[in-house]
């Protein structure tokens, strides 16, 4: 990071003006200047799990892969099983350092059979570039390229998304599941990938327009246009934590890090260990032949009066610190202060309680099930 | 949003209304703004005491926390009760959603404090870097 003494020149999305004349608060974030909030944190949070609400996550990275060889390196360097994945399909999944930690957080797209697009972290980007770049080396029949600064990138979330995009484009959305995607016009723009992503915990696509900075604005505007009638609000980082936190989604930096593993962050479900090898497993394999991780990521509820938020220390009845939060906010749509923290195993089980030290006041919080938040049953 | 010519305000953006031995404070509105929706104020009790430039509370926004300074030293002699169920009144009258009222006991602090001129001044600067 930068020291006080020179301000860092941040990175700006193609948006940045659009933001600054909707009266957005800016924000550092992982080097780039972005919104945190518009019209404020909680109706931007509500208009999302009540309506729709639009992000721009143009600062995510892009990293595509190419060649007869694509396959066998995403299987190399992440942690799910991308033989698994058809055309058009996407999946959650990790670059692992060798010893079973975090280089990053990735979604997973198969573009064609030669042909893999992950999408990454803003603030990771560059490591994330050289990290796969220095693990595929040499490998012949593999291409990396890093498209990063090529898309704008919009998120429009929330039960109401698919009627504000239907309005934009000529693919017939209801033919997308949930973390698959297509090609299709939108706002006029042909051959625009439209993929039934997001990290809200709502149903929601996420689409990738040229980032020149005109086609970018006309974009912007049109989705605020379509969602108009549904109350869509622009949304910003504020908003994005939030929402996440609620559908207990890890975030680089705080629930995953080069720190953890993914048996502490409790994603085994999206590491694939059968599949072959790959860049961790030996380690992870090793630590589930030893009896499994030490600690686990849990989800707490405040009880008293505070609020539990990232760093706080987790301690025992007998006042020894047993863990830490990685995030903790009041819950816009839940109403209750809610928190993910590492604990060791025996503090784990749903209702065990522990006492969060936020500031000066030591507060009472309960484990509870993860996700805090899971979006209702469509209505048949 | 006017700065009420009556107040006193400090660099970490609390107000303070003097009348005689008592004052009112609260925070600015470029405080309230800056926090975002406030949802918790941790108010100290009648009866404490209070150290200019010291820690008395904080303010709580669904993003972060913010300590309270006092803008001068003396008695709580009144707490806002309102804000323990109703936080939010800050975002929306920064400059009537008092927290406390105090009796002071070194009136003469109160010349050290931003007039609502420099106040507006010193917050165009913060807000330009």
């Amino acid at each position: 990071m930068s020291s006080a003494a020179t301000a860092p020149v941040l990175r700006k999305t193609a948006l940045n003006s659009t933001h600054r004349h909707l009266g957005a608060k800016m924000v550092d974030f992982g080097g780039w200047d972005m919104p945190v909030e518009y019209s404020g944190l909680v109706a931007e949070h509500m208009a999302v799990r009540t309506g729709v609400g639009v992000f721009d996550v143009s600062h995510m990275g892009d990293i595509q892969l190419r060649g007869p060889s694509s396959l066998a390196a995403v299987q190399r360097i992440s942690m799910n099983d991308a033989s698994k994945l058809a055309v058009g399909q996407a999946h959650y999944s990790a670059l692992l350092y060798p010893q079973g930690t975090f280089v990053d957080d990735v979604i997973v797209h198969k573009l064609s059979e030669n042909d893999y697009l992950l999408v990454i972290n803003a603030g990771t980007r560059e490591k994330d570039v050289d990290w796969v770049r220095s693990q595929i080396g040499a490998m012949p029949g593999v291409h990396v390229s890093d498209y990063s600064d090529y898309y704008t990138q919009l998120a429009i979330q929330g039960p109401r998304a698919a009627e504000t995009l239907a309005k934009l484009t000529n693919a017939d959305l209801s033919t997308i599941k949930n973390y698959w995607f297509t090609w299709a016009t939108v706002c006029g723009l042909a051959n625009t990938m439209i993929a039934r992503t997001g990290y809200t915990g709502e149903d929601g696509f996420e689409i990738y327009v040229p980032s020149d900075e005109p086609t970018s604005v006309r974009v912007w505007n049109e989705v605020l246009e379509a969602g108009r009638e549904f109350g869509i609000l622009p949304c910003g980082l504020g908003a994005r934590n939030t929402l996440r936190l609620e559908a207990s989604m890890a975030l680089y930096g705080h629930e995953i890090s080069e720190e953890i593993t993914v048996f502490d962050a409790g994603l085994d479900r999206y590491c694939k260990l059968e599949k072959g090898p790959f860049v961790g497993a030996e380690a992870l394999n090793k630590i589930k032949a030893e009896g499994g991780p030490k600690r686990r990521l849990v989800g707490l509820e405040v009880i008293e009066r505070g609020i539990a938020r990232d760093g706080y220390g987790v301690f025992d009845d007998e006042g020894k610190q047993i863990g830490y939060v990685t995030s903790g906010s009041p819950s816009p749509f839940l109403k209750k202060n809610i928190a993910m923290a590492y604990v060791p195993l025996d503090f784990s089980a749903v209702d065990t309680e522990v006492v969060v030290q936020c500031r000066s006041n030591a507060v009472r919080a309960k484990v509870v099930g993860l996700p805090f938040y899971k979006k209702p049953k469509k209505q048949s | 949003m006017a700065y009420p010519e009556s107040f006193r305000y400090t660099k970490e953006h609390e107000w303070i209304e003097v009348d005689g031995k008592t004052a009112k404070i609260g925070i600015t509105d470029y405080a309230q703004n800056s926090l975002g929706d406030i949802v918790f104020v941790e108010l100290p009790k009648i009866g404490s005491t209070l150290e200019k430039n010291k820690v008395f509370g904080s303010v709580e926004s669904v993003k972060s926390v913010s300590d309270l300074f006092a803008p001068a030293s003396g008695t709580v002699t009144a707490v806002n009760e309102e804000l323990a169920t109703a936080p939010e009144k800050i975002n929306t009258d920064a400059h009537t959603a008092w927290i406390l009222t105090l009796e002071l006991s070194e009136p003469s602090e109160i010349g050290s404090l931003l007039s609502a001129e420099d106040y507006q001044k010193y917050i165009a600067e913060e807000g330009a870097h």
